[in-house]
Parts: C-alpha cells; structure tokens; sequence
C-alpha cells in the first residue's frame, strides 16, 4: 500500500485525525466509527419488472467489499438500496431489509435524510457542484443537512477531507478555484472528500472509477486503500483486478436469462477469486464470459 | 476511373499554400426542397420584424424631427397645445412593468420549482397544462379581472400600504390615508393595479422558461446532493438553482418584455394621468401601450405619427430587454439547450 505519495503520509495524516472540534463528532460513538451493513432477503423492482431478488449480505464494519458481475445483474441497484437512493427513481420499489449496526434504516424513524448522511455514496460519474470552488464543494454537505460549523472548523474540515482523499498536496494551492476546473480523477477524489465531510460511517462506491484513465484508477485505489478502517466500504466494479487489489470481501452477482439478479457466491475475495465453489463464479472471475 | 495515385511523383511539397477542400452537402432532392422551404420561410420571419421596426423608424422621422429631444423630456401629450413628449408615458410603463414582476418573479419561481422539484408525478402535466392554459386567457380577460374582481380588493391592500410605508416615496398616496371615510377612489386606476393583471400574463411566460432550465438540472448533481443527506430544498437551493440562474434572469426578462407592451389590461384599468411621479399605488398612470391604444382612433396624421414614435420607442426598449434576455440564457450553462 502505497500511503506517501501526497499529504495523508508523515504531515496530514496523523494530527487531523482528532475531530472532536468538528461537525457529528459529538453524536458519534468516536472519531473513527465505522458501521456494519447488513442486508437481508432484498428484492428490488422497476415497476413491475424484478431486478434482485433475495439478496442477503452482510459487510463487516472497517473493510472494503466488491460487488462485481456482469452488467445488468443489478450490482449498482442493490447498492442504491443502502443508503435508500434507489426509492428516488420514479417506479422503484423494495422489499427486505437493511440494518445499519443493527437498526433497520427503511425501519419507522428513520429519517431519509439522515440515513443517506450516514451512509454516503461516490457515483460513476464525477459530480463536483460546478458552480463551488473546491473547498465549498468538500463542504457542501453541511449546508445541505443544515450543519452549523465556524470557519475555523471549516478550513479545518477542508483539509482533513481532501487529506484522507488524497487530494490535498494537488490542490491546497488553489482551494477558492472552482471544483470543476479540475481533472476527472481530482473530480473524482473531490466527490470522496466531499462524501467524507459529513461523516459517513458507510461509504459506497458505484464503479467510481470507470469514468477514470488508469493513473488516477491508481489514485482512486489508494485513497480506498487509506480510508480502509476509517469507513466501511461497499464498490461495485466491472474490474476483476481492482476487486483483488482493494476488497477483503467480495460477492458476485449475476441475473440469469429473465431473471431477477441475485448473489450467486460471496466471500473472502482470495476465496472467491482463488477458490470459487460455484462454476458461474469460477467462468466469470477467469473470465469466460460477461 | 483509374486512380492517380501512381502518377504523382512520389515526394513532391506541396506547391504553395494548401487550401481547404470544398465540400459538397450532398443533400438528396427531398432535403433540398425541405432546406430551402425552411430557409425561405425563416428569411420571411425575420424580414417582418425587421420590417416593422423600419416601418415604425421612418414614421417616426417626422416626429422627431419637429420636437427633437424635448419628445422625450416632455411629460405632457396634449397634441391641441402642440405639447408632446413621452417622459411620463415612459415613467408609467416602467413602473407598471416593475409591479408586474415584483409579482410575478417570486409566484414564477416557485411554481415552477414546485412543479420540477416537489409536485408528485402524477400531477405534474395537470398543473404544467393549467399554467400553459393561463397564458391563452386573452389578455382583456385580465383586464375585466383586474378591473371588477381585482380593484376592489387590491384597493385595501393599497391604502395599507400607504397606511404604514406611505413614508416611502413609492408607496405614498396624496390623500389622508388614516381618515374616517377612505377615498377609495385615490387608490383605484393605478400602476398597481394595471401590474398585478399584468402580472397574471408575465407568470405563464416566465414559468414555462424556468421549469425548462430547472428540469434541465443534471441528475447527477441533484444525486450527489441527495446521496449527502440534502432535503429537497437543499438540492434546490445548491443544484437547481445555482444551475439555473441564467434562465432564471432570462426568463423574467422575457416577461419583462412582455410586461413593457401589454395593452389591453392596462388600457381598461388605468385612468390616463401625464406626470412623473414614483406613486405607484395613487390613481392614474399611462403606458406606451395604452397611450396609443386610447389616441389613435381619432389621430390626425401628425398625432398619428407621434403614436408610431412612441410605439417605436417601445419597440427599441422591447427589443433591447429581449435581446439581453436572449444573451443570458444562450451564454449561461443551463440555456444552452433552452428554447425561448
């Protein structure tokens, strides 16, 4: 792991990792709180159409899971389903649950809001608001969710986040620039920080780097490789080799023919990759077919 | 066809300065007729607006001419005492315009973002075809509503103004506004009330160019702002509406436009008065518009041709608004798909 190449090594890292000046420090357990997700017997539909049915996973707290599998298999619809962002799209349903340490986040009393607060979410596309500058963008999460910080705590919140993205070395030069100013894999990297900012304990990543050249894939796979114990992750990817490189944990997901989609096979990655039990996972992950 | 290939010679430089091929559309017969049917009927459109405005410049030569600068210092528009000028005339149908869109920007921009952003699917091309529908209600349907359903009420909401902001120069009415028996009559026929019905026009107008930005909101942004715990306002307020403030500056400048000539509402509610005066909610006002709505009938040619510059003068300012309308919209990230 490759953890010196800008400010999160001997400078940034450390000191910034005492937040108990900054926003959701109070209200959480610590400083550092990643949550386990658990999901059980999720269906999803499109309105009449079945994307998944019965998934159940479970992802431990502090660790990196892959969701991989074909297209279609309805990977990126499950990981909507976490942090309750796929009920935004007109005609969607679910069933099955989902626990967020323990407790039921489509459970009564639990606000939409807050739980997508909790479980934060890096899309496909970069998506930095292009009318902010760079630091704004990192803290536009507090304002959407009505968060009241000083400015010192702010600037401080700023480079903590961009730090732990690993984006802090390449822009603390130019933090009033506008985010959209900045290459795919620095956008890319912006919408981690910016994720960050409000505290996930969840972080989940749809293919964050299909949009991306191989340099800043590399990037992005180190900035995971550095949150890995700050937050619990969950990555769709179509990229068997990123899989390997970044999770612990992995699930293959494949939907047959007419089918919903489901979990076929899901484990330890180096199980799952080395040593699959099922044959559609050994076809996919030698790739024979998707 | 044998190819020539063999027979360039087989390095030569070029010989002088290489220029661009031209290239043949290849169109087939069909795209042609269709091509130039399209071309000439758009030549056609613009050849009338372009028309009007030289039709109404070379009228106005003569106006002009006789009363130079003074037609636009003038306030008076007595053609008998050979007295005219627009001053005043100008002065109303600002201050009728700006009412209208003190009004009509804030309903406008709620509507609209109520419609994009927190109406239920289901409803939504209901309320989109009511507020379409409010644009085909005939602009002396407002009128009549302003004058009879309107005034009456409208004319409490004048005398409280002026009860409590007649300090201000804009809300202050030349009349005891605290006296036993109100002169209700004071507060009827004004730029108020001319601007709230033609408000109701400017609405529709507005509207339909802000929900066209506002939808236009790219969905990735209104999901990273919804994937960070924003509400629905929050989306709007740090997405949509960061998004969409070149359209929404557009699109109240296009209503602008089309409060600056509004006629028929204004002719019926407003009582003629020539003077300068910031006194919005007091009786009698003219406009442009209604100037020439209410003196042509029974123009003589040289009034006549002093309408046509007044009417000019609105074609001009109306073209400007639009034109910088126009600017806003095509230059800002959300209008560069917006049609207008």
């Amino acid at each position: 792991m490759r953890t010196t190449l800008d400010g999160a090594g001997p400078s940034g890292g450390g000191s910034r990792l005492d937040r108990s000046n900054v926003p959701g420090g109070a209200d959480r357990a610590g400083p550092l709180a990643p949550a386990g997700l658990d999901a059980l017997g999720v269906c999803a539909w499109f309105g009449r159409a079945q994307v998944l049915d019965d998934v159940t996973l479970s992802v431990p707290a502090a660790t990196v899971t892959a969701l991989i599998g074909p297209s279609g298999c309805g990977k990126s619809t499950f990981l909507r389903i976490l942090n309750r962002m796929h009920e935004s799209t007109e005609g969607a349903q679910m069933a099955g649950e989902v626990f967020l340490n323990g407790e039921d986040i489509y459970g009564p009393g639990h606000r939409l809001t807050d739980v997508r607060k909790q479980i934060g979410m890096v899309f496909q596309k970069p998506n930095p608001f292009p009318s902010m500058s760079i630091a704004d963008n990192v803290t536009a999460g507090l304002g959407l969710t009505n968060t009241k910080v000083s400015r010192s705590a702010k600037v401080d919140l700023v480079e903590e986040c961009l730090t732990r993205a690993g984006l802090w070395s390449e822009v603390k030069d130019r933090l009033d620039r506008p985010g959209s100013a900045l290459s795919g894999g620095q956008q890319q990297r912006l919408c981690i920080a910016r994720s960050l900012a409000v505290r996930p304990k969840v972080l989940l990543m749809d293919e964050p780097c299909s949009a991306l050249d191989p340099t800043s894939t590399r990037r992005i796979e180190e900035t995971i490789a550095e949150l890995q114990g700050e937050v619990t992750i969950v990555i769709v990817t179509h990229n068997m080799q990123q899989a390997t490189r970044v999770s612990q944990r992995a699930a293959f997901f494949l939907a047959e023919p007419g089918s919903p989609g489901g979990i076929v096979e899901q484990g330890d990655t180096v199980d799952l990759f080395e040593r699959p039990r099922d044959p559609r996972t050994s076809d996919y992950v030698n790739g024979r077919f998707g | 066809m044998t190819t020539t290939v063999d027979l360039l010679p087989p390095s030569t430089p070029p010989s002088g300065p290489r220029q661009p091929r031209q290239l043949s559309p290849g169109l087939q017969p069909s795209d042609r007729i269709f091509h130039g049917g399209a071309t000439t009927i758009g030549m056609v459109v613009l050849a009338l607006t372009g028309a009007i405005g030289l039709f109404l410049g070379f009228q106005s030569i003569p106006t002009l001419h006789h009363y130079g600068l003074s037609f636009f210092t003038q306030t008076q528009w007595v053609p008998e005492l050979n007295r005219i000028g627009i001053a005043a005339v100008l002065v109303g149908t600002v201050e009728v315009a700006l009412v209208a869109m003190f009004v009509s920007f804030p309903l406008a921009l709620m509507f609209a973002l109520f419609i994009t952003d927190y109406a239920p699917k289901r409803i939504k091309s209901s309320l989109i075809s009511v507020i379409d529908l409010m644009a085909a209600v005939p602009s002396i349907i407002y009128g009549l509503w302003g004058f009879f359903l309107l005034q009456p009420y409208a004319t409490n909401v004048a005398r409280f103004l002026s009860q409590y902001f007649g300090w201000l120069p804009v809300f202050h009415v030349d009349t005891d506004p605290n006296s036993a028996v109100w002169q209700q009559s004071r507060y009827t026929s004004s730029a108020f009330i001319a601007g709230l019905a033609v408000a109701m026009m400017a609405i529709p107008l507005a509207c339909a160019i802000m929900r066209g930005v506002f939808d236009q909101a790219p969905m990735g942004e209104r999901e990273a702002a919804m994937a960070l715990g924003g509400t629905r306002f929050g989306v709007a307020r740090t997405v949509v509406l960061p998004f969409a403030k070149g359209g929404i500056i557009g699109g109240t400048m296009l209503a602008l436009g089309r409060a600056l000539g509004e006629t028929a509402a204004v002719l019926i509610i407003i009582s003629p008065a020539y003077d300068i005066k910031p006194r919005i909610l007091e009786a009698g006002t003219q406009t442009t518009s209604a100037l020439i709505a209410g003196n042509f009938g029974n123009a003589t040619k040289s009034q006549l041709s002093a309408l046509l510059t007044a009417g000019f003068v609105l074609f001009v300012i109306t073209l400007g608004v639009n034109s910088i309308a126009a600017a806003f919209i095509r230059r800002s990230r959300s209008g560069a798909g917006t049609e207008i």
